[in-house]
């Protein structure tokens, strides 16, 4: 027999009561604004935006400020909002060689045009805690150097020409690129598919993922051949206008990871790539994605699946943090009934097991 | 779906152009500037909302590779607004992000741009000055950029 109880009704009110005020803290704290979290958590909101899969700032901030800093609840929160919206239409390419470039380095050249710009960057950095930013130093402004704008190629695409490398990935003639917002996802995929998941893919997961194949699991040796970082322009067609119209413009990481590859039937010894995109500044998801991105492509390639970072429906099924913290968390909430129904279940299991367990006795005493 | 106004532009070259930079840069207006010209804006027009504001969601596009064939990168919220002025003549604007008032005087202009007696006035009074925003960050944001990049040189040998 089921039977529905419910309850809990003025305990749930109440919890989310506290909630709010353990989220606010102490009042003579002064409250943390939405253009302080994106000013100064800004990575946090670059991450909130890539793996809600929505690029925008205060939407990400306000997340933040409501999920009490943990950034998978307010991914969550923020992919709860899209939902909410209609969708206006698909927009054109973008265009990461036209990129205003904030950070451009290449491990693979030395000298390319364009240069190696470091950027805003934590590398070579001591990380030794810094003292003077618990209080309220003024900060200096940042250094400038005249040089010319000049256009700054995609490292691949300088490596291109002799074949020494592989092209951009390319969808059969006529291909529609695939929408996982639209579409339940079936396996296997094309690697459109594949990119758009591990665009919003966890960060972490990806991160172990990517891991795993330097130290050995579907390993492919791979080479940073260029990471860029900058804002490119936002372009949509729209019915009633004849032109493209220009949304504005967005921040993004672009990670080309070149990798060995001995060559196969198909194809002669050339490097390989991985690819990265993803919204923000998020150079360690972008390297990770790209390695993943590499890792997933063995089926195309012809190499031997071996290792869980190849396994295309492992790491999909299990890469978008708002589903796998939806079903582990889940748990939590009640199971009586069913609970209840394991008990019966394992108490008669434990009668048949003790009788069974007590006529082995008679009939071995009987044997005897 | 809205009828275009007759002196819009059907033909794809230079006035397709010359909107398209002019509705660019209304895109990118920030709110409280925005607001300021209009604020500032003499003889101001009856306008009638045709739709919106309204925000919605736009797919964004990447590339395989950076350059190959397209693929679904994320969504990312924008606002559109279509009005009427008195006479007659349609402004549409669609910016990032969820300004809606913001949009609204951004068609408001658009319209404004296309009528030939006031198009000189939007050059001046609203777009160049976002325009030259634009520019001054867009300089400051690659010197200051410039200024991190690595300048390689070889230490000198000690065997000659």
């Amino acid at each position: 027999m089921y039977v529905a109880v419910k309850g809990g009704e003025a305990a749930i009110r109440n919890a989310h009561k506290l909630l709010a005020d353990r989220r606010r803290g102490d009042r003579d704290v002064a409250p943390i604004q939405l253009d302080q979290i994106v000013e100064q958590m800004s990575l946090a909101v670059d991450r909130v935006m890539a793996e809600g899969s929505l690029y925008d700032p205060e939407l990400a901030a306000l997340a933040i400020k409501q999920a009490r800093g943990d950034l998978i609840e307010a991914i969550f929160l923020v992919r709860a909002y899209r939902t909410t919206l209609p969708r206006f239409g698909y927009t054109k390419a973008l265009e990461t060689a036209q990129m205003q470039i904030e950070r451009r380095i290449s491990a693979t050249f030395k000298d390319l045009p364009g240069g190696q710009l470091l950027g805003p960057t934590f590398d070579y950095t001591h990380r030794l805690l810094d003292p003077e930013l618990a209080e309220d130093a003024p900060i200096e402004a940042p250094d400038q150097r005249e040089e010319p704008e000049v256009f700054t190629p995609r490292v691949t695409d300088i490596l291109g020409h002799d074949g020494m490398i592989e092209e951009d990935g390319e969808l059969p003639e006529g291909a529609v690129a695939g929408d996982l917002t639209r579409e339940p996802l079936t396996f296997p995929l094309e690697r459109d598919l594949r990119l758009q998941a591990l665009a919003r893919g966890d960060e972490g997961f990806l991160l172990g993922l990517a891991y795993s194949t330097q130290r050995g699991y579907a390993r492919s040796h791979p080479f940073v051949g260029e990471i860029r970082i900058g804002e490119v322009e936002i372009e949509l067609d729209v019915a009633e206008l004849d032109f493209p119209l220009t949304l504005g413009t967005i921040r993004v990481t672009e990670c080309q990871m070149v990798n060995q590859f001995k060559g196969s039937a198909k194809q002669p010894p050339q490097f390989t790539r991985g690819y990265g995109l993803v919204f923000g500044q998020s150079e360690r998801k972008a390297m990770s994605m790209s390695l993943c991105d590499r890792a997933l492509r063995a089926r195309e390639l012809g190499e031997d699946i071996t290792a869980t970072a190849q396994d295309e429906e492992f790491v999909i099924s299990h890469s978008d943090n708002v589903q796998s913290t939806g079903f582990v968390e889940h748990l939590k909430l009640p199971h009586y009934v069913d609970f209840q129904a394991e008990l019966d279940l394992i108490r008669r299991m434990r009668a048949e097991h003790e009788h069974n367990r007590l006529a082995g006795v008679e009939t071995k005493e009987a044997a005897e | 779906m809205i009828k275009e106004d007759t002196q819009s532009t059907k033909t794809g070259s230079g006035p397709d152009l010359q909107r398209k930079a002019a509705m660019a840069l209304l895109a990118q207006a920030t709110a409280p500037e925005i607001a300021a010209f209009w604020a500032g804006w003499g003889d101001k027009p009856e306008v009638e909302t045709l739709r919106g504001p309204e925000t919605g969601l736009v797919m964004l596009r990447g590339r395989i590779g950076g350059a190959g064939a397209p693929f679904n990168l994320g969504e990312a919220t924008v606002t559109r607004a279509t009005v009427r002025l008195g006479n007659g003549a349609v402004g549409h604007a669609y910016a990032l992000g969820r300004h809606r008032e913001k949009v609204r005087l951004a068609a408001v202009f658009d319209a404004l741009w296309q009528q030939p007696e006031c198009r000189e006035a939007v050059e001046e009074v609203v777009l160049a000055p976002i325009a030259d925003r634009l520019e001054r960050n867009r300089t400051l944001k690659h010197a200051e950029t410039a200024a991190t990049k690595v300048d390689f040189f070889t230490m000198v040998r000690g065997d000659d």
